[in-house]
């Protein structure tokens, strides 16, 4: 039979979400999104030895776009960098036994926010330059049109 | 799963009294109505007892003039289709309101397709139809225009009658949907000028399956789809009997109560938006008072719609609806809302509450306080 609806776990973490806030002067932050497509998403982080020592997520958006924040901030706590890098939309969304088709472009949303807060800390270290850090998709980016 | 049911405008439970009543078309006279023994015979008569009883909910000149549908999807089809192509002699243009139903939208634009030209009448901020557009629009050549009686999504009533009077200077066809309406507002073909009227069961708690489209007498229409001589040959096929049996029964009840439950609901509606609306940065959508006494919609700053939805359901048990993209499965925000004037990310935070027979006023804290909880977890997640 086809899943109806969200999964129990995209629900537990709509419900629950964890990571929820900010952080004051973080060491990088990504923002993704655009609320006239009806979801914008910003990633802040604290960087210790080379790993995300602390994440947290403020999201605008549907019940999968916050199950997603919650999710992604929740893989990339603890893990070193270049492995938070590595988290794809697909993992985010396997992790979340999966989200419905229409909704799959809230996936790219998280994965997104977070390379962008990782690549804004390596342009702050200069470990990349800043015409690096540019998004990897164009979700919702004006004149193009919302959605996948 | 008792919970708060506010998405009437949805779905509505077959009312108890209506599937008692259709029961019994369902196991002991079930018989086909075209058949000419004793169980066809009790079918026909119950066939046309319902038609009777549907017709006299919207003051139709006979009985005849309902033609039984598998939904007010169909009587839409129905009408715009059959309508515009049996009078295409007369002219190839078309009028729609900008906020009619998907289902009425949508036969239009096809036809559009076919070669008909189709204008969309614009509205204004409370959803209220720029009746000089149309004045400019309807002209001799326009076969039909489409103005819905009352929106589902805003609440907004029409001037109907008002309507008529400018559509038929020119002689065109006024094609109103009346599902949201019906059964909430009295609504009357003959006083309202109206040609066609589209209708549902399940929104007057009748049985789902079952709608009707009123043709008045005179008006010609032809059939969309093709088989039997049933429903005078422009709704073919076997009738389904239990559901129209029901929906007969449905309009019966809904006629003799009305004015009643109308009363009630419209007080239960008036704390509801009293409530509501002391929460920070929440708006009316609609307009405040020329709307269905049942409906109460809203939109909320800086959050967004499926996550109200979802909240709502999720941590209190109170079903709402909502016009946001997120919601529907094209992610297009609503078009009523977006004609409205709001803008993308105004439309993303809607709610909408819809109340029926089941709900009463002392509902209205405990919906009136998940909502502002809701608001305000959604809005403590949110960057905006």
């Amino acid at each position: 039979m086809a899943q109806v609806g969200y999964s129990k776990k995209v629900m537990e973490h709509f419900m629950n979400p964890k990571n929820v806030g900010v952080i004051d002067n973080p060491d990088g932050y990504g923002k993704v999104g655009n609320p006239v497509c009806g979801d914008l998403m910003e990633i802040f982080i604290r960087v210790k030895e080379d790993k995300v020592e602390d994440i947290k997520f403020r999201t605008f958006g549907c019940g999968s776009a916050i199950a997603v924040s919650s999710m992604v901030t929740e893989m990339a706590m603890g893990k070193p960098l270049d492995e938070a890098m590595k988290i794809t939309k697909k993992d985010v969304a396997d992790e979340l036994d999966g989200l419905p088709p229409q909704k799959m472009h809230c996936s790219n949303l998280g994965a997104d926010a977070l390379h962008a807060a990782i690549k804004d800390y390596w342009v702050k270290i200069g470990k990349i330059k800043p015409e690096e850090a540019k998004p990897e998709s164009h979700e919702g980016e004006e004149g193009e049109s919302c959605g996948t | 799963m008792c919970g708060i049911y506010l998405d009437h405008q949805s779905g509505c439970p077959v009312d108890p009294r209506v599937e008692e009543f259709a029961r019994h078309y369902s196991c002991i006279d079930f018989g086909n109505p075209s058949a000419l023994h004793s169980r066809g015979l009790a079918a026909k008569a119950a066939l046309e007892e319902a038609r009777g009883k549907v017709a006299e909910l919207i003051g139709a000149e006979n009985p005849e003039c309902i033609i039984f549908t598998a939904g007010a999807t169909q009587a839409n089809n129905l009408a715009i289709r059959g309508a515009a192509l049996r009078n295409a002699a007369r002219g190839k243009k078309l009028l729609a309101s900008q906020i009619e139903h998907i289902s009425v939208l949508n036969p239009h634009k096809d036809l559009k397709k076919g070669g008909f030209e189709l204008d969309l009448i614009p509205v204004d901020g409370m959803g209220v139809i720029d009746v000089s557009s149309l004045e400019r629009l309807a002209g001799k050549e326009t076969v039909l225009a489409s103005v819905m009686y009352a929106n589902g999504e805003i609440g907004t009533v029409q001037p109907i009658k008002e309507v008529s009077e400018i559509v038929h200077r020119e002689g065109t066809l006024l094609h109103v949907d009346a599902t949201a309406a019906a059964g909430k507002i009295a609504v009357d073909v003959q006083k309202d000028g109206i040609d066609l009227l589209t209708l549902s069961s399940n929104d007057i708690y009748g049985p789902q399956g079952a709608g009707a489209l009123y043709v008045r007498p005179g008006v010609r229409i032809q059939p969309v789809i093709f088989g039997g001589g049933q429903e005078r040959g422009l709704s073919p096929g076997t009738e389904n009997l239990y559901a129209l049996a029901g929906f007969g029964e449905a309009a019966r009840l809904a006629r003799l109560e009305m004015a009643e439950e109308s009363r009630r609901l419209l007080a239960i509606r008036t704390a509801l938006m009293d409530e509501i609306l002391k929460i920070d940065e929440a708006y009316l959508t609609g307009h405040p008072s020329q709307r269905l006494p049942h409906h109460a919609s809203f939109r909320f700053s800086r959050i967004e719609g499926e996550s109200i939805l979802l909240t709502m359901d999720a941590m209190f048990n109170i079903q709402v609806s909502t016009g946001s993209a997120c919601s529907s499965r094209t992610l297009e925000p609503s078009h009523v809302l977006l004609a409205i004037g709001l803008k993308h990310e105004e439309a993303h935070g809607s709610m909408i509450m819809t109340l029926g027979r089941q709900n009463s006023i002392s509902q209205v804290p405990a919906i009136a306080s998940a909502a502002k909880k809701t608001v305000e977890r959604l809005r403590a997640l949110s960057p905006l």
